[in-house]
């Protein structure tokens, strides 16, 4: 690995400055002369019809503006485009308590909050889905009038190999059920927006968004508007981890509003709203059926998922394959049956948080793997070091993996943790767990179909010996900008900071499809190597000819460039740009990258597919107390395989800021909700939605990480670089469900892993009962005829042999609508 | 800003913010989060809740922090409230804010001008706080990105503690700010920073040449 | 963003002045100290005076006297509390009980006379004007029906107080003040087990402080239940002070329960079991089964009832440990997250 001059080194992060001054500018940071204040009237109702909407009173109230309500907002969009079920105002029908009604715009924030409770709803109450056994038992009434069927929003059913047989060659077959809770993102800046029209009369809208791309796409679509017209700026999110992804009815009414008052109209949620925007973790009930030899040696698994989606279908379709998309990745799998179901139900939809679909799979899959480990009496560690996909593999469901250094993972914790002398030697009350994974960096398909870079970057150079990188990538903590700009820096050989990065805005940016799925530093990064290859080559051309000394022996460093065999001989970075400039005219590159194409052909191959994965393993130790079911945590270890560390403070940072949000989902965090005597009152409401009861871990209750870094360069990476926003989070729920195992012998098969709930498994097991708490059974679901899909070892070539025939790409493209076509 | 349709009751605030007098009328149900925000333009004050459920608001009244949420603008008149705008001194950060920066203690950086304050009120008062006093001073402010391990070596940083596990970060060319001095008195220049020779002289030493630093690049268009 | 409605606000600069404007029209006035109880409730709708009388101005109300005994003014912060080393020295379990309020910030600004006055607690009804009125409001407020227990005709709202619990264990007595009247109560008078009616203390009274015997040899702790290290109120709280004679033996004690009711329960035959014995393991199991059977948790906080109740058994046997000088530390660490040492 050649040391970098900026790759590689930990750096103070090219927005840090702006960070701790308070001049990062947030979306609710913006003012601008006349800006109006924008408010939404939400469904106090979980499932009714409007049957009238009456916003007269509100209209007369002092300092309001304007009044919508879902007759202005006719046109439905949303993330995917196989659901694009949400309007920006409900229209006939309110799906969950917090659903948007009307909208009121006033002078100020107080009297738009006045006005909202003026406006008067007549609802028709509807028969309310509370969880995904309801929609399973009740097609009616409806949530949506689209979906597989009734309120199953997407059943999928995918056969890599025969798993009966190969569960039949297996010693032992290991059937377990399990149920992950679902969570919230919680980013401390609530969402915000400001729509206005800029001088031309076109449309601008600054939000809090993850995906600026998509909320272009989708403002175009509901306000009907050329997207030309329309200028989307993502300003720096206070944190994102998936929940400003999706476009978002607050984005939709202030832009229309804006327009429709030529003024700027600005909304800022609060915290109960962004509840309700959600798309967070989906709730999971899950079963795993896994055959294993002796040695522990996988030979086929059969997992079944159900998922409760909420009200919308947000990104849920891909979500649904995530559930059973990464197993194979981890772990040699020969055969592998995946059936997977999304309900609707009447709750805030949920959609991607950090890792997507994924680690609920992932929980039941190590906590599995550690009760295997347990019945053959193997050792956890060793058992997947035995059982450690190979790199370069082309899995069963076709995922090409490329490096993989899972095991060096495992020896880093295990030597870290003393892991061979403490596990199952600790006292009782103490334990250690283990537990692996791993995760996409980047998600090789795009969210509609089309055969364009997914992200893009370009460099503007000038006689000043500036340079500045615009890219569509967005800022939401992750240090985005600083791997931009660091990867530029490192090749054209200057510091980080003369460099000026413009990001996330849509009129000066090339497209990067957003900061989703880990693969912003991957695909933008790689985008800008290129662009910076670009410029390099170009400046060498014209250093060359004056110097006189062949391009190629040419170095870019330390703001020269200069001749490799005579350092001495060479011009500074700005008399280069300077000559390059008199040379070639005005200087300008561009980088594009495009993911390398899928090897697997079957529908709903394009989840899961990306151009490399990360790994994590982590050992968590934890205090249990027996009395009370109190669990501490006073450690963790975990190793990540980051392929290469490109500021290796952030890389850090994204690894313990995982690790803590892997603990507050383990532990305490919980999107719950309430349902009142329905003799009384058909309520159906979120239990807390408060920063104060929906526990977030504080600095107290924080353990001591220990990080180790896994360095082995990726070739589908920038300077090798895979991700690392996402995976360190998977192992932290699994693992600490296995430490609470190894402390006092009870198995928790859920997530929360609460105090209540050992005591529960403890009292089982004094009284002769399973030394368990988790769900008994998985239902019955009326799952589809699976697709069949040969793994590679078996002559496989990637398409489904049973699959009736799609609709080929190019007719996609030339199609009318391209947006109903689907490709998930 | 926020203009006030007719018939709202305004208050008269004159306190001292970052040093600086000032005298407003505002409106009256105005909370010291809002007029700072709004009335003064001091957006760096950030807010998650505005309930006092999350510190992201905190703000130093009279050298303590409190929640700027909750403390009514009428309440705050002839008191002296700094901000985040009001830490950096005559063109120069904080040594909290120079630690922060440099050592990834601020992600999305959201919670981060409510922690400085915090951290700042802390060392104000206890001159080498234990990695305990910090977390328990900081348990008022939640951070949803950080897992505050490095918020607290950067607080340790700050007042001169030892370094932190990786070598401490290189931060730039931004304009030297003169030397930098911490609570705890002035201490050297941080390894890698623009008054260490080492690393101009590692560069100018030609490190590999740029044309093999791509090893990595994917086999993309 | 979530914003106070429209209120008179008043700044009182004396007792005096303040029991006048209370006087006016109590109903619709409410006293403002801190503000970290008050300002949410107002912003959430769930108390909407017409008039905000602000305490801050009082001098009076900041005092502290040592004397025989201590003297707490109402107005008091409980950062001020907690960084007493008296306090800390002779009235553990009040600082206990202060140390674990909230967060610094909030402690910073409460006072010792609000937190006394706060506002019962209940997860239907700590919630925003529109969360509730999706569920057509309660008793407490706008509604008609208690949701915890659909037919009780009270309302079950939690006391939440944490330092109440230790001044009650510590017989303190508090003075009321209103514009024609003075009276003085023991803490645990000031309560009565209604979520509404929570307090004695008329609409038109103003808590001016807080008096606290000797300490005269007199232990005391207080434990606090909560999910995390900061932020959230008690869901079980206990606070016990015992007097020790030279050989070991209880001569008197107290065992209150916070959390657990609308008001703090006293576990008086629990804390007399203990009199007249040493605090032996089998004294002190005795007695945490009687506190148990007082622990009365409502499905209304964080954590489920049946576990609350559960846990009462083990924070009265740990409560009692450390009065008997047990190095409790580790379940201190462990539970609240430090030492409160
Ligand atoms: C996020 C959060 C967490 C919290 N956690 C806790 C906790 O763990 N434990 C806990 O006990 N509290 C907690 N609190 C509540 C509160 O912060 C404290 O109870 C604090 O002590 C209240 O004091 P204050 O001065 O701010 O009260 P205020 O809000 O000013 O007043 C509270 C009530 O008392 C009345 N009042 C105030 N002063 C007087 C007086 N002198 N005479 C008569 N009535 C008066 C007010 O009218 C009001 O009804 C929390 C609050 C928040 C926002
Ligand atoms: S206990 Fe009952 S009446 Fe009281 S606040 Fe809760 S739901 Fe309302
Ligand atoms: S905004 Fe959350 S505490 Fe003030
Ligand atoms: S840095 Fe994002 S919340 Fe702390």
């Amino acid at each position: 690995m050649p040391e970098g001059r900026v790759i590689g080194i930990p750096r103070r992060r090219v927005d840090g400055r702006a960070k701790v001054t308070g001049q990062t500018r947030f979306a609710d940071d913006l003012a601008f002369p006349r800006m109006a204040y924008c408010r939404l009237l939400r469904s106090p109702h979980p499932h009714a019809r409007i049957v009238r909407i009456d916003t007269t009173r509100a209209a007369e109230h002092p300092g309001v503006l304007l009044v919508l309500t879902g007759d202005d907002f006719p046109i439905p969009y949303g993330i995917l485009p196989v659901s694009q079920d949400e309007h920006a105002l409900c229209r006939d029908k309110v799906r969950f308590v917090g659903d948007p009604v009307a909208a009121v715009v006033a002078r100020d924030e107080l009297a738009a909050i006045e006005a909202v409770d003026l406006i008067e709803v007549e609802y028709e109450r509807l028969r309310t889905i509370a969880d995904p056994i309801e929609s399973l038992e009740h097609p009616e009434p409806r949530i949506h009038e689209y979906g597989d069927e009734g309120n199953i929003h997407k059943k999928v059913s995918l056969a890599f190999g025969d798993v009966e047989q190969a569960l039949g060659e297996a010693d032992q077959v290991f059937e377990d059920t399990f149920f992950y809770q679902g969570n919230t993102h919680l980013p401390i800046e609530q969402h915000a927006a400001v729509g206005l029209k800029d001088p031309d009369g076109k449309l601008v809208l600054y939000s809090s968004t993850q995906t600026p791309h998509y909320v272009h796409r989708a403002l175009a679509k509901a306000l009907e508007m050329p997207a030309a017209h329309i200028r989307v700026v993502a300003t720096p999110n206070g944190g994102g981890f998936g929940g400003k992804s999706d476009p978002f009815n607050h984005e939709v009414v202030v832009a229309k509003a804006a327009l429709l008052l030529d003024r700027p109209v600005k909304i800022s949620l609060t915290r109960e709203e962004v509840f309700y925007c959600h798309r967070g973790r989906h709730p999971v009930l899950m079963k795993f059926r896994t055959g294993v030899k002796k040695d522990g040696t996988i030979t086929g698994v059969h997992l079944q998922t159900l998922l409760d989606g909420g009200a919308y279908g947000s990104y849920g379709v891909a979500s649904t394959f995530y559930t059973g998309a990464l197993q194979t990745v981890t772990y040699h799998i020969p055969a592998y049956h995946f059936q997977g179901c999304r309900a609707f139900t009447n709750k805030p939809p949920c959609g991607p948080k950090r890792g997507h679909g994924t680690p609920q799979s992932r929980f039941g899959q190590e906590v599995q793997l550690d009760k295997i480990a347990d019945a053959l009496s193997l050792d956890p560690a060793d058992l997947r070091l035995r059982i450690v996909e190979h790199p370069d593999t082309l899995t069963a469901n076709y995922l090409r993996v490329g490096t993989i250094g899972l095991a060096e993972c495992i020896n880093r914790v295990t030597v870290a943790a003393n892991w061979k002398a403490r596990f199952r030697k600790l006292p009782r009350g103490r334990g250690l767990g283990l537990a692996c994974s791993s995760y996409l960096s980047g998600a090789g398909l795009p969210i509609y179909w089309n055969d364009m870079p997914h992200s893009g970057v370009q460099l503007k150079l000038d006689r000043s010996g500036g340079v500045t990188a615009f890219c569509g990538a967005t800022e939401i903590g992750q240090g985005s900008d600083d791997v931009l700009v660091g990867c530029i820096a490192e090749i054209l050989g200057i510091d980080p900071f003369d460099i000026r990065a413009v990001t996330g805005d849509t009129d000066l940016t090339p497209v990067d499809l957003g900061s989703y799925s880990s693969r912003v530093t991957l695909m933008m990064g790689n985008a800008a190597i290129q662009a910076a290859e670009r410029a390099r080559d170009i400046l060498a051309q014209a250093v060359s000819r004056k110097l006189d000394v062949p391009a190629a022996r040419l170095v870019f460093a330390d703001r020269r460039v200069f001749d490799a065999e005579d350092p001495a001989r060479g011009v500074s970075f700005q008399d280069a740009v300077c000559l390059a400039e008199t040379a070639f005219g005005t200087l300008g590159t561009t980088g594009s990258y495009t993911p390398p194409k899928s090897a697997a052909k079957f529908k709903g191959g394009g989840v899961g597919p990306s151009p490399t994965y990360s790994y994590t393993a982590a050992i968590v130790e934890v205090d249990v107390d027996e009395t009370t079911g109190w669990v501490t945590v006073p450690r963790v270890w975990i190793a990540h395989d980051i392929g290469r560390a490109l500021n290796p403070t952030l890389v850090r940072g994204q690894v313990e800021g995982s690790v803590y949000m892997g603990l507050g989902e383990a532990l305490m965090e919980e999107q719950a909700f309430r349902r009142l005597p329905a003799r009384l009152s058909s309520a159906l409401v979120h239990k807390f939605p408060s920063l104060l009861e929906y526990k977030s871990p504080t600095s107290l209750d924080m353990p001591e990480v220990f990080t180790e870094l896994v360095e082995n360069p990726d070739p589908a990476g920038p300077f090798g670089a895979k991700e690392v926003g996402q995976g360190p989070l998977l192992p932290i729920m699994p693992a600490l469900a296995n430490a609470v195992y190894d402390a006092v012998g009870v198995r928790i098969d859920e997530v929360p892993i609460t105090p209540d709930k050992i005591v529960k498994a403890l009292d089982a097991a004094r009284e002769g009962k399973p030394a368990r708490y988790g769900p008994a059974s998985f239902p019955t679901v009326p799952w589809p005829e699976p697709l069949q899909v040969p793994p590679p070892w078996a002559g496989g070539d990637g398409h489904a042999t049973n699959e009736p025939p799609r609709k080929s790409r190019r007719a996609a493209r030339t199609a009318d609508q391209p947006e109903t076509v689907v490709r998930t | 800003m926020a203009s006030q349709p007719g018939g709202r009751a305004q208050t008269h605030l004159a306190c001292v913010v970052n040093g600086d007098p000032v005298d407003i009328t505002c409106a009256g149900y105005k909370t010291l989060l809002e007029v700072l925000r709004e009335d003064l333009g001091l957006t760096g004050t950030k807010h998650g809740c505005e309930l006092g459920e999350c510190g992201a608001c905190a703000v130093l009244v009279d050298g303590e922090p409190v929640l700027s949420c909750l403390a009514l603008a009428v309440e705050c008149s002839g008191r002296a409230i700094t901000t985040v705008e009001g830490l950096t001194r005559d063109g120069r950060l904080d040594p909290l804010q120079e630690a922060f920066a440099d050592l990834g203690a601020a992600q999305c950086g959201y919670c981060t001008p409510g922690i400085l304050l915090t951290a700042r009120a802390l060392l104000d008062r206890v001159e080498r706080p234990t990695r305990d006093d910090i977390r328990e001073a900081l348990s008022g402010n939640l951070c949803r990105c950080t897992g505050y391990q490095q918020i607290f070596e950067a607080v340790e940083s700050a007042c001169g503690h030892a370094q932190p596990t990786l070598r401490r970060a290189q931060r730039g060319p931004e304009p030297v700010e003169g030397p930098r001095t911490s609570a705890c008195g002035s201490r050297e220049a941080p390894e890698g920073s623009e008054a260490e020779p080492s690393r101009r002289a590692r560069a100018h030493g030609g490190g590999a040449p740029c044309a093999v630093n791509n090893a990595g690049r994917g086999d993309h268009a | 963003m979530m914003r106070l409605p429209e209120f008179r606000y008043c700044a009182a600069r004396s007792i005096e002045e303040a029991a006048a404007v209370l006087a006016e029209s109590p109903a619709d006035t409410m006293l403002l100290a801190g503000g970290t109880d008050v300002l949410p409730n107002m912003k959430r709708r769930q108390q909407v005076p017409r008039t905000v009388v602000g305490l801050r101005g009082i001098p009076a109300l900041g005092a502290q006297h040592n004397g025989n005994g201590l003297v707490l003014g109402a107005g008091v912060t409980l950062t001020h509390i907690v960084r007493d080393p008296n306090i800390r020295a002779h009235y553990p379990g009040l600082w206990q009980a202060a140390a674990q309020i909230a967060t610094p910030h909030l402690r910073n600004m409460g006072t010792i006379g609000g937190n006394l006055c706060l506002d019962t607690r209940c997860t239907y009804y700590d919630q925003n004007y529109e969360w509730r009125k999706a569920i057509d409001f309660c008793l407490k407020k706008d509604g008609a029906v208690c949701w915890v227990a659909t037919s009780s005709p009270r309302c079950l709202a939690v006391s939440s107080t944490d330092t109440a619990p230790a001044l009650i264990a510590l017989r303190a007595r508090v003075r009321l003040v209103s514009a024609n009247s003075v009276r003085e109560v023991d803490v645990t008078d000031l309560y009565q087990n209604d979520g509404i009616q929570y307090s004695v203390r008329r609409a038109d009274e103003i808590l001016t402080e807080i008096a606290l015997p000797p300490s005269d040899g007199w232990r005391s702790t207080y434990w606090k239940l909560r999910r995390r290290g900061s932020f959230d109120f008690p869901v079980l709280s206990v606070a016990g002070a015992v007097r020790l004679d030279p050989s070991g033996g209880v001569t008197d004690a107290r065992i209150v329960l916070g959390a657990v009711a609308s008001r703090p329960m006293e576990a008086r035959e629990a804390a007399s079991t203990l009199v007249g014995r040493p605090l032996s393991d089998e004294a002190i199991a005795e007695a945490a089964e009687q506190a148990f059977a007082v622990a009365k948790p409502m499905d209304n906080t964080d954590f489920t009832l049946h576990w609350r109740k559960r846990v009462s058994r083990a924070f009265v046997t740990y409560a009692l440990r450390e009065l008997r000088g047990d190095d409790m530390r580790d379940e201190r660490v462990k539970t609240a997250r430090q030492a409160m040492g």
